[in-house]
């Protein structure tokens, strides 16, 4: 558009004077601005500066308690205790610690590696950052320092709650543990808590402190104190209180996991114990296993490698992290999905020679001489491989792995645990995906035993025999309630599985233990209203090659210990109003049936009982084994601190 | 006029165009700049490496891009006013649609190795388009409802997007950037006094609905605003910011503690110490001397601006460099407010002197559209 120069003119006018005015609010505000600094730095200057000099205002965080963690009877399996600790500013100290810490280790015992580790935080973290000169110091220690506080400028004693876990390893896969926050659990969280920056602040690590980090944590209070130039406390101003952490209760029975861990003895293993009407897992214990207050503490470089190099694992958490050829505790899988499928009855029978040949490769029976003729009942009974050598060809993988997912196996549950695994239950499109292999039909024959790809935690193995015995969709649970308020689910949808079918599969469980060529009949409870049904599991951690089975196969015992067999077991009972379902796997135990089968139905007995398994319900003839072995147990007493008498 | 009191007939051309780039601003520029250098390396505690060194690179590419741009004809600028602001939009668009899917606030877009922050470039761009805008506007017309009714909505369409991230403190000097460049068009003075009474209405219904039936606000809004109005309410949050630094800025006295020699923002008293709260540290160390010079300084950059801006006879010109001034006015008058305690908002840098490479950027391109008007003025 064209302008006429009058417009032009005109235009420039109205800028100049609406520029102008535009100049004279600027110039107002920036008046208002010159007046605010003139009125802050020259008129009240002495007022601000006596708050930045004489006394200073600081707030003072104060950590929140943190929520405790109760077994399913209330016992405080994971609590806090006072802890005296002095913690150094250098700041405060004036630029140079080095006295200071002199001085100090003339009060206290203070090592010289520590020492050097001090020096260098010191030196490493910037001047204001508080740090934690020592920790749990007894009551004399910590008054020697306070009488003595005026020589000690920037140290301050103080006391803060720690975690503490009264029932050592029994719960420490389950619960986790607490430890120092690191720069790395910062970077992990989005607008960190104030509260994670305090020096020796403790954040849930792994397992339910991991994962339940937010509930249990609190929220912080603070208080405004009035600090002199040398930082000391003069006055509190006000005082705000935080939130003390949410109680959560676990599902598990911290009497029984006790049993459990003693029954397991230092053996590599694993045991759970689940409900079979509410999915609650009763104990979920993982053999052997550490001390979970030395992680709260700090653990020494000496006690770390240790846990690191022990052949046992103790830091893996067995039950929902270790995955097993579950060997024929899957064989139920491999019958239902049979039966389910139409492609057997319960009175089909198949022949056992001892072997199945396919495509000019010999898959073995266990027992060399084979069974003969063998049905449903019989098959789980007697664990004949070949009938399910048999069973798989008509079945075909697809509908073994449906039917694996359907009771659990190959399906990662939601547990707050770290690391739970989903375990493998393999099919077609699987292998396919993961080794671009199309799947053979010895695939199948391995996978019908719980062999070859088939991979099942502690867990999942308890999960199937907790819904093959209930017909119910069972999901398993470990948080019973938080602040009181339930957590458990009302009720679980009926399992997409004939009743008929399931009933096939319990009564092969049923002759297993309890029938006179069962397998397992020896782990048999003698109590009728308690009586217990299973399956035993024996699974390879090696290939027998055809060389080795021509000279023989080598015995367990002989092998070394990591190329034995794991021992597997599952069970419920009683049988007809299932109560507890109990897996327990020990890795290169070798037989199911005579290490695994004994211990789960030890602690299938305590948990029925709710306490140490009464004698006269194991067969006679291992009374006396077994009231040697509770002598020998170190179990805790009941006494252990509840809620309302712990100092937290 | 030139500095140099060397009056040509034409517009110059080519590298002669040196000689008529506005170096008094340029020096200006540069100086607080170098304030900034020294208050970050004290903040850092005698390093360098920290925070100016980066600081000084970030400069130095921005002086570049200040200078290249001064070459830059104005029907250039003019013909990518409409291009540049829709670009922008989409941007923001982008910016709340990733905002949506990631988690929380997002105010920024990757673009390679550069960081962009479509909020920000938006205030250059909308002020080229409001600019270009009132210099294609008859100036009869500029007054009538429905021609601005135009420009305000180039001003709310923007906006609205930014409050969405959510982002008041930017929203807020969106409108009134914007509105600045509408008031020095002509737009007539009663619009003006319509929104601020209607604004100052609204503020004080909002206030008197606490406690009643219609209360406007929620409970925690008006907790807030309580902070305001008396810091030690909430000594956890924001009150505790602006107590430190209201302490910090007001122990600097007449002529300070001495450079490096704040212990208020040494101790760690004073939060964000190298970005938003950096004056109080020069004011603590350099007393009411530094605090005030630092404030000269702008309001040289300011008159500067302002000259260059009304011996323009070019409107477009004139209104860019107008535009441009005053969003850099309300940067520092913002942030210098709210350490003060005179304002509650939070999150503004201190122009060319807060640690900080995005609002650094955007000030030296829209320098950069100063110098450029600045050089091809008609003569």
């Amino acid at each position: 558009m064209k302008k006429s120069q009058r417009e032009i003119v005109d235009s420039n006018r109205k800028i100049t004077r609406r520029g102008l005015l535009l100049a004279g609010i600027q110039i107002g505000t920036v008046t208002t601005l010159a007046l605010k600094m003139r009125s802050m730095q020259l008129d009240h200057a002495e007022e601000y500066r006596t708050l930045a000099d004489g006394n200073s205002i600081k707030i003072r965080l104060l950590p929140p308690s943190r929520g405790l963690i109760l077994d399913r009877t209330g016992l405080i399996v994971a609590g806090n205790e006072q802890n005296y600790r002095v913690t150094l500013t250098r700041e405060e100290a004036g630029g140079d610690v080095e006295p200071v810490l002199q001085r100090l280790a003339q009060l206290i015992p203070i090592s010289d590696a520590r020492m050097t580790e001090l020096r260098d935080e010191f030196s490493k973290r910037s001047a204001i950052t508080t740090i934690v000169l020592a920790d749990r110091l007894t009551w004399e220690e910590f008054s020697t320092i306070a009488v003595n506080a005026p020589s000690l400028p920037g140290v301050t004693p103080e006391s803060a709650l720690s975690r503490a876990y009264p029932r050592a390893g029994d719960l420490a896969h389950v619960m986790g543990y607490v430890g120092p926050v690191s720069d790395y659990d910062l970077s992990r969280i989005e607008d960190p808590d104030p509260v994670l920056r305090l020096p020796d602040f403790q954040l849930g690590k792994i397992g339910v402190e991991g994962r339940l980090e937010e509930v249990l944590r609190g929220k912080a209070g603070a208080r405004r104190v009035e600090v002199n130039s040398m930082g000391r406390e003069m006055r509190q101003l006000s005082r705000q209180e935080g939130e003390q952490g949410a109680t959560v209760q676990l599902t598990v029975d911290a009497a029984l996991q006790n049993y459990a861990a003693q029954r397991l003895g230092q053996e590599s293993a694993a045991a759970v114990v689940i409900d079979c009407r509410t999915g609650e897992l009763v104990s979920i214990c993982s053999s052997p296993s550490f001390d979970p207050n030395k992680f709260v503490r700090g653990i020494s470089t000496k006690d770390y490698r240790g846990l690191m190099d022990h052949d046992h694992r103790p830091l893996a958490d067995k039950t929902v992290q270790g995955v097993y050829p579950p060997g024929s505790t899957f064989k139920m899988v491999t019958l239902l999905a049979g039966l389910e499928a139409g492609v057997i009855n319960s009175g089909s029978r198949f022949f056992c020679p001892g072997y199945t040949e396919l495509g000019g490769r010999r898959f073995h029976c266990w027992s060399r001489g084979g069974h003969g003729s063998v049905d449903a009942v019989k098959s789980l009974q007697e664990s004949c491989d070949v009938y399910f050598y048999e069973l798989a060809q008509r079945v075909g993988i697809d509908r073994m792995a449906i039917m694996a997912r359907k009771l659990g196996i190959g399906v990662k549950h939601d547990l707050p645990m770290s690391a739970v695994s989903e375990g493998i239950a393999p099919d077609r499109a699987w292998k396919e995906a993961r080794y671009g292999q199309a799947w053979q039909i010895g695939d199948s024959l391995n996978a019908s035993i719980g062999q070859g790809y088939v991979l099942a935690s502690p867990l999942q193995l308890a999960v199937m025999t907790a819904r093959i015995s209930s017909g119910r969709q069972i999901d398993p649970q470990l948080i019973r309630s938080i602040d009181g308020v339930k957590k458990l689910p009302e009720d679980f949808p009926p399992l997409d599985i004939s009743e008929a079918s399931l009933k096939v599969a319990r009564a092969g469980m049923d002759a297993v233990m309890n029938s006179a060529r069962g397998t397992a009949r020896k782990a048999r409870i003698e109590r009728e209203e308690w009586r217990m049904v299973g399956k035993t599991g024996t699974s390879q951690v090696r290939n027998i090659t055809a060389a080795e089975r021509a000279r023989g196969v080598i015995s367990n015992d002989q092998l070394p210990w990591e190329r034995r067999d794991h021992a597997l077991f599952v069970c419920y009972a009683p049988y007809d109003a299932p109560r507890y379902a109990v897996s327990v796997v020990v890795e290169h135990g070798g037989g199911g049936s005579t290490v695994a089968a004994p211990i789960a139905r030890d602690i299938m007995l305590f948990a029925l009982n709710g306490g140490l398994p009464p004698l006269d319900a194991v067969p006679s003839n291992q009374r006396a084994e077994m009231e040697e072995r509770h002598n020998a147990m170190q179990l805790y007493t009941p006494e252990a601190p509840r809620p309302g008498r712990s100092r937290a | 006029m030139s500095y140099l009191n060397y009056k040509v007939a034409q517009v110059p051309t080519g590298l002669r165009k040196v000689f008529f780039i506005n170096w008094p601003l340029v020096l200006l520029i540069t100086a607080v700049s170098c304030i900034g250098f020294l208050m970050l390396y004290s903040v850092a505690g005698g390093k360098i490496e920290t925070w100016a060194e980066p600081q000084m690179y970030r400069f130095a590419v921005g002086m570049v891009i200040m200078l290249g741009l001064a070459f830059v004809p104005m029907w250039f600028w003019r013909g990518i006013s409409v291009s540049a602001y829709v670009v922008c939009f989409l941007l923001l668009i982008a910016v709340d649609l990733f905002g949506a899917i990631g988690m929380g606030a997002q105010r920024w877009i990757d673009i390679g190795p550069i960081r962009v922050q479509p909020s920000e470039l938006m205030k250059i761009a909308q002020v080229l388009l409001l600019a270009a805008y009132y210099d294609w506007l008859d100036l009869k017309k500029v007054s009538r409802p429905l021609w601005v009714l135009i420009p305000v909505i180039i001003i709310l369409a923007p906006t609205a997007l930014v409050l969405m991230q959510p982002d008041l403190g930017t929203s807020i000097m969106l409108i009134t950037g914007g509105g600045i460049v509408m008031f020095v068009a002509g737009v007539s003075l009663w619009y003006f006094a319509a929104v601020i009474g209607a604004a100052v209405g609204a503020v004080y219904a909002v206030l008197h609905s606490r406690g009643t039936d219609w209360q406007l606000l929620k409970d925690y809004q008006f907790r807030r605003i309580d902070t305001f109005l008396d810091p030690t309410a909430d000594p956890l949050g924001a009150g505790y910011n602006i107590i430190q630094s209201q302490i910090a800025l007001g122990s600097g006295g007449w002529s300070g503690r001495g450079f490096m020699q704040g212990t208020q923002s040494r101790l760690n008293f004073l939060p964000e110490k190298h970005t938003d709260f950096i004056f109080t540290v020069l004011s603590e160390e350099f007393g009411f001397i530094g605090a005030f010079s630092l404030l000269s300084l702008y309001m040289l950059i300011i008159g500067f601006c302002l000259y260059s801006a009304l011996s323009n006879k070019d409107r477009f010109a004139s209104l860019i460099t107008i535009g441009i001034s005053a969003t850099f006015f309300l940067y520092f008058a913002i942030n210098m407010a709210t350490v003060m305690g005179l304002l509650p908002a939070k999150g503004s840098p201190l122009p060319l002197v807060s640690y900080g490479g995005t609002s650094l950027m955007i000030l030296m391109l829209g320098f950069g559209l100063v110098q450029s008007a600045h050089v091809h003025r008609p003569r």
